[in-house]
């Protein structure tokens, strides 16, 4: 039982850390707490729906789909919200990517209204000893990894990923060796956005959803970027376990209800104790 | 100068005394009423708000955890223990109160971001513990017996008393406000916002000085949250601690311009008619919330300052009169 719900916890724990390290690259990068990132898990969610139920596509195969249009969404909301008010105090970007946020809600429940919708895809289930896995969930992880894997490569291997970390470490002598901080800056937001709509795509494949259905999963990135470390994104997977195994642990002992009341005050003694995260370095 | 010869603090209390009164000479009372409610809630939560955003410079997302949980204590008293208003109000902050200074002690030292997430995480932690304790009537909450309202003369009765008492308590925020800006206490509190460091090395105290603005800004939502509440009738978690209407406020503060005393009171009048007006068009009823967030983006990106900052900025001769 408490071996079954552990690793069912695990596994989604994975697909969390996807969702929170999207949060925490743009942090890291251009220390912006982006608000619009539920709203964007939830696009996500959305996407791989109409994908599947609109045109029968496979669910991973849409998700490539639903990257590439994460990305390029991304680019767009850094261009017209961010960008401007980049170098100003946080609560303008607070508020800026808050707008956002409001106005996706806003036209997402006026074209999808906030009933719930699910996928309804499965791949079976297979057992392992005493416990039953659903396959669904065991591809969210893999893909995870996959996406977690490819994100290091791209940031250590390319020199666009290159870049990113440049501006990331210092904006100011990134630009004087010549490498267009703007645009670096539009493509990490991008890539952010791109993290946080694959997550809430895998999500799409196992749990129903509505169009406001972002919001939690949003805080639970909150929760993960902090247990990781912001700004940290292998960090934020390992983040993700801790919170996903929590999830999986705590139902066993305690009524679900508390689950979130145990996660939300393990974060603020975090912010407390150690606001650089676990696995931060110095504070 | 002293603080009853400035024009700045009459415009505001004016201002608020003419929106409190209108329920008086308008046609249809109930209704106008309901909407000044809350108009004056929203002005109240805003200008307490704008003591630790605006002056002290600290972004708060859990401004609206005081206004529930002073909520919840004050129900609490009147539901289950018969307690009058006027007890039932205090109540709400003081342990309002308390929770923002044992708050403050911890998570004041946070700075920028992470300050601003801890609050988030706060508000969070705080509609999941209210939903599991059963005293608190859990995830349904508590509603108050038709009785209850009989001791006040009847419902009606009732419903002019929160109103008066809200409209006695914005006045007295608006007033607070204007005194923490203008005194010394106001000034170390601004100087905190600009720059943290060397505020302390000019001789502020600053964790002191950071707990009590935060203490400050929380007793009065504390309040408003009992007068709101037992004008509704019923209380939820989902309704007390909703993380949007916190955000909202901070919208309102923004609008008005923050760090004034004008400022979040024209906001909120603004806001709350706007919101109003979308809400019963025929063309903007569905996407309402698309459209405040629109409204906000241009805010932040072009106008900073806010109303009250523009003006100011714009027409030096108003500083005088736009405090």
């Amino acid at each position: 039982m408490l071996i079954a719900s552990l690793t069912d916890g695990l596994l989604l724990g994975f697909v969390y850390g996807i969702a929170a390290m999207g949060l925490s690259l743009i942090w890291g990068v251009m220390d912006v707490i982006n608000l619009s990132h539920g709203p964007i898990i939830a696009l996500g969610m959305f996407g791989i729906y109409l994908a599947f139920t609109g045109l029968g596509w496979n669910p991973y195969l849409s998700l490539l789909l639903v990257a590439a249009v994460g990305l390029l969404l991304g680019i767009m909301i850094y261009g017209a919200a961010v960008h401007r008010v980049i170098n100003a105090p946080h609560l303008s970007t607070l508020l800026a990517t808050f707008a956002v946020n409001m106005i996706i809600i806003g036209i997402g429940t006026a074209v999808f209204s906030t009933s719930p919708r699910n996928v309804d895809f499965s791949l079976g289930s297979f057992s392992l000893g005493s416990i039953t896995l659903l396959w669904t969930r065991v591809a969210a992880a893999l893909a995870a990894v996959l996406v977690t894997a490819l994100l290091y490569l791209f940031l250590y291997r390319t020199r666009l990923g290159k870049s990113i970390r440049a501006v990331a470490n210092n904006r100011a002598a990134a630009e004087l060796m010549g490498i267009p901080a703007s645009w670096v800056l539009a493509f990490s937001f991008g890539l952010g956005t791109m993290l946080a709509a694959i997550s809430g795509g895998l999500i799409a494949t196992f749990f129903p959803f509505t169009i406001l259905a972002g919001g939690s999963y949003e805080l639970k990135s909150f929760v993960i970027c902090v247990l990781g470390g912001l700004g940290n994104p292998l960090g934020a997977l390992i983040g993700g376990l801790i919170l996903g195994g929590l999830e999986g642990i705590i139902p066993t002992f305690m009524e679900t209800t508390w689950v979130p009341v145990l996660e939300f005050i393990l974060f603020v003694i975090i912010l407390l104790v150690k606001p650089s995260g676990l696995l931060g370095g110095e504070t | 100068m002293k603080p009853w010869r400035n024009p700045g603090l009459w415009l505001v209390l004016t201002l608020t005394v003419a929106i409190s009164l209108w329920p008086l000479v308008a046609a249809n009372k109930a209704y106008s009423r309901e909407v000044t409610f809350t108009i004056l809630k929203a002005v109240a939560l805003a200008s307490s708000l704008n003591i630790l955003l605006g002056y002290t410079g600290y972004v708060s997302f859990g401004h609206i955890v005081f206004f529930g949980l002073g909520g919840y204590v004050g129900f609490y008293l009147m539901s289950v223990h018969n307690a009058p208003l006027y007890v039932a109000v205090p109540a709400g902050a003081l342990v309002s109160g308390l929770l923002a200074f044992l708050l403050g002690k911890a998570i004041l030292r946070l700075r920028g971001a992470y300050f601003a997430l801890a609050t988030i995480g706060i508000n969070e932690a705080a509609r999941a513990f209210i939903k599991n304790f059963e005293p608190f009537g859990g995830p349904i909450g508590m509603s108050l017996k038709f009785k209850v309202y009989k001791s006040y003369g009847g419902p009606e009765q009732a419903l002019w008393i929160a109103f008066a008492s809200l409209a006695a308590l914005t006045v007295a925020v608006l007033l607070v406000s204007f005194l923490v800006k203008t005194s010394r206490f106001g000034l170390g509190l601004m100087a905190i916002r600009e720059n943290e460091d060397a505020a302390e090395v000019m001789g502020v105290i600053t964790p002191n000085a950071k707990t009590w603005a935060y203490v400050l800004s929380a007793v009065f939502p504390g309040m408003v949250g009992v007068l709101f509440f037992f004008k509704n009738g019923n209380i939820e978690p989902p309704d007390a601690f909703n993380l949007h209407q916190s955000i909202e406020t901070i919208v309102m503060v923004m609008l008005g311009g923050y760090g004034t005393v004008l400022g979040p009171l024209l906001g909120s009048a603004i806001y709350q008619r706007l919101r109003g007006l979308l809400l019963v068009s025929p063309l903007f009823k569905n996407i309402q919330l698309a459209v405040a967030g629109v409204l906000l983006l241009l805010i932040i990106l072009f106008v900073p300052a806010g109303v009250v900052g523009w003006l100011r900025s714009r027409f030096p001769r108003l500083r005088r009169v736009l405090e």
